[in-house]
């Protein structure tokens, strides 16, 4: 060997056991589905079947949300908060215990890199749990009123990009304001949550507290309508929650909405330069660009363009793509063919519409979804890809001459969920941080993510806040 | 025999009353409906009042765009300045007290005693939120202890533009307590008034003309919520819709299933007595929440 | 520049050309900061700032590498290979040095095909002991010098000092700044003693200590990084070993960030030379990781980076044994010199 090349370092997959099928868990044990058809999960990166998972049909959805609807009644409600509270300090413990088994499930079967799996999704995992356990017995002091109640049953359904994490943000805090949940994981990442429902057996939490019901649109749709269901909280595409928001109306269900983005990650001409190409990268190229609120639009001050971009992609050159398990990976695999697919035709139309597509040199492996970092230049607010969220790797990169101007490109969206700011002003920062419409705004950082931080959209990018003390008010009546 | 007024003569100084024209209040203007509509405004006794402008789809969407207008400077304000202007809102209707009573009691039915409670809860409404807007960032924002060195801390800020159908029965305790929740905090509304009591609406944006309310942060329309709601809910430059006005269970849901187009943040109808305390409900339906987080390092 | 000729003996300011033509907007540009103290000072004030955390934040995801199987086996040699074998103690003697020499020829006794270390590193009294040693092996002397490792002394004390060091066959002469005057910006008086020394040392090497725990923020070490190379560093190095904290990634990420940036600019390539602190084979890959990854492969070279350590040496050659033989070593199988 004449150079410094990284050998292969593949994490373990010994691990895992992965069954062959699994039920719905539903009133605290696994059982058959009676209106489904089952389906694969694959792994993307090697498209390999993993697992064959039930589908849960309207029968199946009734069934969870009865359990649930009991749990909540006999067992949840009633329970004092500090035994409420211990149930899920016991959760967050088992995660913590669990966390290197969880987290190459989630590489597999998400296609993640298990660095970030095993360093950013499953830690955050158990802190959420650890967070909201804490809130269980202190529901009076969380701002919503001195005998706070919680809605009942809630129906959660959450994507793909990052399965464990989004059950974290959706279970924690509906169990710790004394709801019972039925959760749908995404159809084509449903393991770590059916990991999950082990964990809660574990944990000894009462039957039908957690109820996990897999399947796709079909079974989502089934959890939203049903009338029992007191509050539904969605992650997902916009569209997908605008049909919530139609499907709700009219009705007494409480609904939060965390959907798509088009952030704005906007670069002053004195931007701490090294840590600002940290920021870019990993603002978009961070879990593959599957991220809602990805830094997916990089504003630059024409000044210092041709420096950002020339440092952009030296960096990008060192980003490593490939096996999710190999503990060098940087970019692992487009979650499914459907998403890649989706990527490759607005990169497509980014190419016909003008603009200029630059990804560095990397070898992408045969099997499996895959896409390279990318990044578009030449590229203007009527460009679709500064428009659209690609959900993928691909970074679009406008101009701005003045702060008053990068503030109007940013803002100028229906999405509103986060932005980036890097300049070393600190006048600069507040300024433009009053200014700009989104939910999370970071400030010379990027895809920074807290229990204890509220995270949310504004406009298209949903209503409702997810972590800290707003997160809990989302699942208590007031 | 028949009782005949009157009738002024070149002897007799019997004076004809100068009758009000009842208008449309957008942008800080006062233009009759574009569609040249009005409609006759009656009291509770059946008794004709007024002619009112009937608001059309077209004069909602100029209301939006005042109001849209209007939100960049208003949300700037300093939460003080606000607050201020609140409060004056509540000075400016306190020297139009006897107004505000004939029009609520005629509109409503009420004794003039009755009608003058009303007027003072309403006025008093104006001092309690007006109270509120320094306050409310203290009270649902936070600094958020996360575990790295980042400062994180999240603000509320106004949602935007905010649709309002104001209560049908309540027309001026009602109007106030779903507007000034909305524009304490840096919304700009658009509302939809009583369609039967509207007299009390158009005497409040008159009002809120000769106060230091700048044009366009409340826009008020006299006419019909249904017809116009609906225009309001689908609108999408519209960010929040407040569909108190709407007594229908399926035009209600109608209307939600409209705002759902651009996520628009809706609040249902509800049984309210607006005589009670209002709390914070309807404050923080019309915020967002902004957490900003930066680096702590030397 | 007329203040800075008062004070210096070797008056002028020695900007290196570079060797590639191509980049001569560059290299005017840099000449024309050296051109006074204020242009310089304006210089170095207006690089980019470094942001703490970001910068602590990229080196710790550096460090989580995995370096595995034929990886790890050039690691471990390339930073054998790498290492200034140092002894800087009041108690050093002829016999140390002598055991240290012998240690740097042959690392592992019971494996020949252990590389040579760089260069072995002392006191400027006991250089001539070294370079006796060390004749024929290939291996380098390098010399602290400049009133090590405080430097506070008149230039003219330092200047004879790394004369005296050079004279005595130093190959490499490792100076340090004079923090007080970074730290009160002082900038010109900074760059005059390094021209100075530069002058003094000849032809040897100059490692240009920054002393990085006293410069305390990541901004002054990108600011000396530059003011070192501009002033006709062949390496800069972080920190003397006498001052806690010494070597850290993040400072060397930072350091390295510099060199890249001063090759672009130039043409020219500085190396750079993290020393103190670093006793295990597995901290020594995360640096090479972060140089590979930062200034890129061709500093991957002893040429152009080194490790300033001691003990490091036997954690390297055990790591070593352990992926030869399979087996884990233990210290007592390892020279101690």
């Amino acid at each position: 060997m004449s150079r410094f090349e990284y050998a292969p370092a593949p994490e373990s997959r010994a691990i895992v056991d992965i069954k062959s099928s699994y039920g719905l868990f539903i009133n605290g044990g696994f059982v058959e589905a009676t209106d489904g058809k089952p389906f694969k999960t694959v792994s993307p990166s090697s498209e390999e079947v993993l697992a064959e998972v039930s589908e849960a049909g309207p029968a199946d959805v009734d069934r969870a949300v009865r359990a649930a609807r009991k749990a909540f009644d006999k067992v949840w409600a009633p329970m004092a908060g500090r035994d409420r509270a211990k149930y899920l300090f016991r959760i967050a413990r088992l995660i913590q215990e669990r966390s290197r088994e969880l987290a190459v499930l989630e590489s597999l079967d998400n296609g993640k890199p298990i660095r970030e799996s095993r360093d950013v999704d499953i830690p955050l995992v158990a802190a959420h749990f650890f967070y909201y356990a804490g809130w269980a017995d202190k529901l009076e002091y969380a701002g919503a009123g001195e005998d706070p109640q919680p809605l009942g049953v809630a129906g959660q359904i959450i994507p793909w990009n990052f399965p464990m994490l989004m059950l974290a943000w959706k279970i924690a805090p509906a169990l710790a304001a004394g709801n019972t949940v039925v959760l749908k994981p995404a159809e084509t990442t449903p393991l770590t949550a059916l990991a999950f429902a082990e964990i809660c057996q574990q944990a000894d939490l009462p039957p039908g507290v957690v109820n996990i019901v897999t399947g796709a649109g079909r079974t989502g749709q089934a959890l939203v309508e049903h009338p029992d269901v007191d509050k539904v909280a969605f992650t997902g595409s916009t569209e997908v929650g605008r049909a919530i928001a139609k499907a709700v109306a009219g009705s007494d269900k409480k609904v939060t909405l965390e959907l798509g983005g088009k952030a704005a990650n906007i670069v002053f001409e004195d931007a701490p330069i090294d840590q600002t190409i940290e920021g870019i990268v990993n603002g978009i190229f961070f879990n593959q660009g599957h991220v809602c609120c990805a830094g997916s639009r990089l504003l630059v001050q024409e000044s210092v363009y041709d420096e950002v971009l020339a440092r952009l992609k030296r960096r990008m050159s060192t980003l490593r793509v490939g096996d999710p398990l190999d503990k060098n990976t940087d970019i692992g695999a487009i979650n499914s063919s459907a998403q890649l697919a989706k990527i490759r035709e607005l990169s497509q139309i980014g190419e016909d519409e003008g603009a200029e597509r630059w990804s560095p040199e990397c070898e992408l492996p045969a099997e499996g979804y895959w896409f390279p970092p990318t990044v578009f230049t030449g590229v203007s607010q009527a460009h679709r890809i500064a428009r659209e969220e690609i959900f993928g790797p691909v970074l679009s990169v406008l101009t701005f001459r003045t702060p008053a101007e990068a503030v109007e490109k940013a803002n100028n969206t229906p999405f509103g969920l986060s932005a980036g700011i890097w300049t070393d002003k600190g006048s600069r920062i507040l300024w433009m941080a009053n200014q700009l419409r989104a939910g999370v705004v970071w400030a010379n950082t990027f895809n920074r993510f807290d229990p204890t931080s509220p995270f949310g959209g504004y406009k298209e990018s949903g209503y409702g806040r997810e972590g800290g003390r707003h997160g809990l008010e989302a699942y208590l009546a007031h | 025999m028949v009782w005949r007024p009157t009738l002024p003569t070149k002897d007799n100084n019997v004076r004809l009353e100068v009758r009000k024209t009842y208008k449309l209040y957008i942008g800080g203007a006062f233009p009759r409906s574009e569609s040249g509509r009005s409609y006759v405004v009656n009291d509770a006794k059946g008794k004709f009042l007024a002619n009112a402008s009937q608001a059309s789809r077209k004069d909602a969407r100029d209301a939006v765009v005042a109001a849209r207008k209007a939100f960049g400077g208003w949300s700037g304000k300093t939460a003080y300045n606000r607050g201020q202007v609140l409060y004056r809102i509540a000075e400016v209707m306190e020297g139009r007290h006897e107004q505000f009573t004939l029009e609520v009691a005629a509109s409503e039915g009420l004794s003039a005693s009755k009608a003058r409670a009303v007027v003072d809860a309403s006025i008093d409404r104006w001092v309690w939120y007006a109270g509120w807007a320094d306050k409310l960032a203290q009270v649902v924002g936070s600094s958020n202890p996360v575990a790295g060195p980042y400062f994180d801390f999240s603000l509320p800020e106004a949602t935007g533009v905010v649709a309002v159908l104001a209560p049908q029965d309540s027309s001026l305790l009602g109007l106030t307590s779903v507007i000034a929740p909305a524009i304490v905090s840096g919304n700009t509304v658009v509302a939809v008034s009583s369609y039967e009591r509207p007299l009390p609406a158009v005497t409040l944006g008159e009002m809120m003309a000769t106060s230091d309310l700048p044009g366009g942060v409340v826009n008020l329309l006299t006419g019909s919520a249904s017809e116009i709601g609906p225009w309001l809910a689908s609108h999408l430059d519209v960010n929040a819709i407040d569909l108190c006005g709407i007594s229908d269970a399926e035009e209600a849901r109608e209307l939600e299933a409209l705002a759902a187009e651009n996520l628009k943040r809706v609040r249902r109808p509800a049984a309210e007595d607006w005589s009670e305390s209002p709390g914070m409900s309807r404050l923080t339906q019309y915020l967002e929440l902004k957490t900003v987080w930066h680096p702590i390092g030397v | 520049m007329d203040l800075w000729i008062a004070r210096t003996p070797t008056a002028g300011i020695r900007i290196r050309l570079p060797s590639v033509t191509t980049l001569d907007s560059g290299v005017d540009s840099l000449a024309d900061v050296t051109s006074s103290e204020d242009r310089l000072r304006r210089f170095l004030l207006g690089l980019p700032g470094v942001d703490q955390v970001g910068a602590e934040a990229r080196a710790a995801t550096l460090s989580t590498r995995s370096i595995k199987t034929t990886a790890k086996a050039y690691a471990l040699d390339l930073a054998i290979r790498m290492i200034d074998l140092t002894t800087l103690e009041g108690q050093d003697t002829p016999g140390k040095v002598r055991a240290l020499c012998a240690k740097a020829k042959r690392p592992d006794p019971a494996d020949p095909s252990a590389p040579q270390v760089a260069a072995v590193c002392v006191y400027p009294d006991l250089v001539a002991t070294a370079k006796h040693e060390l004749r024929g092996s290939g291996i380098n002397v390098a010399s602290v010098a400049t009133a090590f490792p405080s430097g506070r002394s008149s230039l003219a004390i330092k200047v004879q000092d790394t004369k005296d060091a050079v004279a005595a066959g130093a190959d490499e002469v490792d100076m340090v700044i004079d923090r007080g005057a970074f730290l009160s910006g002082r900038y010109g008086l900074v760059f005059d003693e390094i021209t100075a020394i530069r002058e003094a040392a000849g032809d040897a090497h100059l490692k240009v200590i920054l002393e990085t725990g006293e410069l305390v923020t990541y901004d002054n070490v990108r600011r000396a990084s530059w003011l070192a190379m501009l002033a006709g560093a062949d390496f800069i190095k972080t920190s003397t070993g006498k001052v806690s904290p010494a070597a850290t990634l993040p400072v060397t990420l930072i350091m390295l960030e510099a060199v890249r940036d001063y090759h672009e600019t130039t043409g020219l390539h500085i190396g750079v030379k993290p020393a103190g602190g670093i006793r295990t084979a597995k901290d020594a890959i995360k640096y090479l990781v972060t140089v590979n990854e930062t200034a890129g492969p061709d500093w991957l070279d002893p040429e152009l980076f080194r490790f300033g350590a001691s003990s490091l040496l036997n954690d390297l050659l055990m790591q070593r044994t352990k992926l030869a033989t399979g087996h884990y070593p233990g210290p007592d199988y390892f020279t101690l010199d």
